[in-house]
């Protein structure tokens, strides 16, 4: 809005938020879609119509008997924009349900990446302490790398990144968010 | 992501095969569609050889898809049932996008048949290929390319389901040629595969009794309705007209929701938003209490939105979750069709008059506030004996055809402003107008929508003379099929709208708004074989609108008026409700730098 600068009035609403207002966040937005073609398309079609932004994306069919397909989203934005997110992905024909998982304290999430480094001597013997701590897996190696799996929240894999980063780090994979719900209970 | 075409498997009802072709026409049949507006190509050809031989659905041949379109809008608009077209793959698809995304802006119920190139070819660049599912996957709200005829009727079921339900809008079928050839069974609407794709909450009586409180105790209340409560159906607007009078509080509506309360009554207030009445935005700006009944806060309607309504507390009614504090922050969202809440709130405002009246004087001051603003006659004009007004055009229009079965279809610019501010509305479904989009050309192959539905109404576009040349083609199809419709141009030789934006934010300097070689559209109207007429001077406009009138034929009346005749009242863009414009000369300096960026 170009006019924001302008002095704003006080508003007597109870609840004064304009939408633009508030701190940005990042947001993981699961969301249960009929797996059906253009599913996909539709979703990310949706964000970067309206402008949203989309940080990383998993899909895969989760449920082949009811063909439904889990979408996780992580994005950014106020609680507001989030909100709108969620009611616009809600009316697409094919999306089943919309969790919020940020917003639900009960929801586990983990990456899994795929790191390279490309190293000799001491670093190589750091890296794998490193990797050791982080309970990273040698899937491959060579007489001067390693490629390390790793799973986790995504705090730990950035951390894991950036203490790779000194020791020789030369390419990443990510998959991506996952998240479920903890207990018995289902989403 | 899976073929989706084994899951959609339709139970089939009935033992007999018939073709895709076929099958897509029973569908239709059992869903009650009467008019398919239309225009064939090589990729619908064989839905064509089926409508040849059965009489059962009318098709309306148009001259150009965008016009099938519009046309379907003016019929679904003014019946509230779905409108249905049908156009060929590539360019007829494309050239039909225009009407969806304003389908789509202005909620109207829409199903689209499109023809696709044959399965094997699809993704090879084919003759008349497009992507069209993709291309209009974001100005639809669903789309489906049909894999097999299987499936067809299934799809056709749903996507009547889907445009109707919740929030209506345009749904566009995609279907392969060799798939209109493909014999499969017939998958009645009740067999269909019923995803409970679009939810409509009940309403909660929680809700219901706090928005009661909220407006028992409101001093400066307001009504804000739209297009929504038109949609939801003649009991919505019959409920809202019970809930106005039964309150006493004033009411204001959208463009898009005019005549779902009578302009004559005395709490109307008249349009809001950009070119709305002086009282009605006041009103907005001004109230503690704003109560908003199926409108979206567009920003046509809001002006500035930080300086938007900033005293009151809001309640908004809408069946899209969406809607609900989008732009605006509300108080008290309720979800829902706008009929049953409204219902709902009438049973429980007169539940609590039983156990306590309602204190009108609560309201009194603000009510003479409003009569107050009102006073000011914001849409008053400077009328002239030598040339004709457009203002003064558009009231003669409605005086002389008050009584009558009127419909009224516009284009898109000054003339659309001043017949919403002049022409009046009594009535929901009168009234056709591309507010979201803003479509210029939407009027005249609309007019010959809502002419199919309503034969014997009289059907009248009012038109610019810029935004008429962008559909005239369809006059030729208003003749073929007998439709006669009433073009009324309000003739200035500018692209009116444009220049006074010009006008306002760029110096005077008209750069490419002066319609050049405009051609007489009286001859134009005979070429087409309709009856043209014109009228010059006031004093010859009544006679020659009684002449219009009269005609049964397709009329195109080219109204000669004023040329630089500006709308009146403006809310300069990036200014508030209570910072209008209230006309006289135009300095050049009412737009801020941060208002000019807006649109």
């Amino acid at each position: 809005m170009s006019t924001g600068q302008r002095q704003a009035a006080p508003s007597q609403s109870v609840y004064p938020v304009s939408p633009d207002q508030g701190a940005a966040a990042e947001s993981i937005i699961a969301i249960l879609v009929d797996n059906e073609p253009a599913v996909l398309s539709r979703v990310v079609g949706l964000f970067s119509a309206r402008g949203y932004n989309i940080e990383s994306l998993t899909v895969a069919e989760t449920d082949v008997e009811k063909h439904t397909s889990r979408i996780t989203v992580v994005t950014h934005g106020t609680t507001a924009k989030i909100d709108q997110i969620k009611a616009q992905l809600g009316r697409l024909v094919p999306v089943r349900r919309v969790i919020d998982v940020t917003a639900e304290s009960d929801a586990l999430e983990r990456e899994l990446a795929l790191v390279k480094v490309s190293n000799e001597g001491d670093q190589r013997v750091e890296s794998l302490r490193v990797a050791d701590i982080f309970r990273a897996r040698v899937i491959d190696t060579t007489g001067s790398s390693f490629v390390f799996e790793v799973t986790g929240a995504r705090e730990k894999i950035s951390a894991f990144i950036d203490l790779m980063k000194p020791l020789g780090l030369t390419e990443i994979s990510r998959t991506g968010v996952l998240s479920i719900r903890r207990g018995a209970e289902n989403d | 992501m899976a073929d989706a075409a084994q899951k959609t498997k339709p139970k089939s009802s009935t033992g007999v095969s018939k073709s895709g072709a076929e099958l897509l026409l029973d569908a239709f049949e059992e869903q009650g569609v009467e008019v398919i507006f239309g225009y064939p190509g090589g990729a619908v050809l064989p839905i064509y050889d089926a409508l040849h031989q059965r009489d059962t659905i009318r098709h309306i041949l148009m001259r150009h898809e965008q016009g099938a379109l519009h046309a379907a809008e003016g019929y679904a608009r003014s019946t509230g049932k779905v409108g249905v077209a049908l156009v060929t793959s590539g360019p007829g698809a494309t050239n039909a996008v225009t009407g969806l995304a304003d389908a789509l802006l202005d909620s109207i119920p829409i199903v689209c048949i499109t023809g696709q190139v044959a399965r094997a070819f699809i993704g090879t660049d084919a003759f008349q290929e497009c992507d069209t599912t993709g291309i209009t996957r974001s100005c639809t709200k669903h789309n489906y390319l049909v894999q097999s005829a299987a499936e067809l009727s299934g799809v056709v079921h749903e996507a009547f389901h889907i445009a109707r339900r919740g929030r209506p809008g345009p749904v566009l079928i995609d279907i392969p040629k060799d798939a209109q050839f493909e014999e499969a069974a017939y998958t009645s609407r009740e067999n269909a595969k019923n995803r409970n794709c679009i939810v409509v909450p009940d309403v909660r009586s929680g809700d219901i009794d706090q928005a009661i409180d909220l407006m028992r105790y409101a001093r400066r209340p307001v009504f804000y309705t739209g297009g929504g409560v038109i949609n939801a159906g003649p009991d919505a607007c019959a409920a809202l007209r019970a809930l106005a009078r039964a309150t006493g509080f004033p009411l204001t509506s959208t463009l898009m929701g005019l005549g779902a309360f009578p302009a004559s009554d005395p709490q109307w207030l008249g349009m809001l938003g950009m070119h709305g009445s002086f009282e009605a935005n006041n009103a907005m700006h001004d109230c503690d209490l704003m109560i908003c009944v199926g409108a979206r806060f567009d920003d046509r309607v809001t002006g500035r939105l930080d300086a938007f309504s900033p005293g009151s507390r809001k309640i908004h009614i809408d069946i899209d979750p969406s809607s609900v504090n989008k732009n605006v922050p509300v108080d008290l969202p309720i979800i829902g069709d706008a009929g049953a809440i409204l219902s709902a709130l009438n049973a429980e405002w007169s539940e609590r008059e039983k156990k306590e009246k309602h204190d009108k004087s609560r309201i009194a001051d603000w009510l003479s506030q409003v009569d107050g603003w009102r006073a000011r006659a914001s849409y008053s004009f400077e009328n002239c004996d030598k040339r004709i007004k457009p203002q003064h055009a558009v009231q003669r229009l409605y005086e002389l055809t008050r009584g009558k079965d009127v419909y009224v279809t516009t284009e898109v610019g000054q003339h659309q402003m001043w017949a919403a501010q002049h022409f009046h509305f009594d009535e929901p479904n009168r009234w056709m107008t591309s507010g979201g989009l803003g479509t210029m050309g939407y009027g005249l192959p609309a007019a010959l929508g809502v002419q199919v539905a309503h034969p014997d109404a009289l059907v009248i576009d009012i038109a610019g003379d810029a935004s008429v040349q962008m559909t005239m083609q369809e006059m030729s199809a208003a003749v073929q099929h007998d439709l006669p419709i009433k073009i009324f141009i309000l003739n200035n030789a500018y692209l009116g709208m444009v220049r006074q934006w010009q006008e306002l934010l760029h110096g005077g300097r008209y750069s490419h708004s002066y319609s050049e070689s405009l051609p007489d559209f009286v001859k134009l109207a005979e070429a087409y074989g309709g009856v043209g007429l014109r009228a010059e001077t006031p004093a010859e406009l009544d006679a020659k609108i009684e002449e219009m009138i009269a005609v049964k034929k397709p009329v195109l009346f080219d109204c000669v008026v004023t040329n630089e005749e500006n709308v009146f009242p403006m809310i300069p863009s990036g200014a508030a409700h209570n910072e209008m414009l209230l006309g006289g000369k135009v300095t050049g300096d009412e737009i801020s730098d941060e208002g000019r960026v807006l649109v």
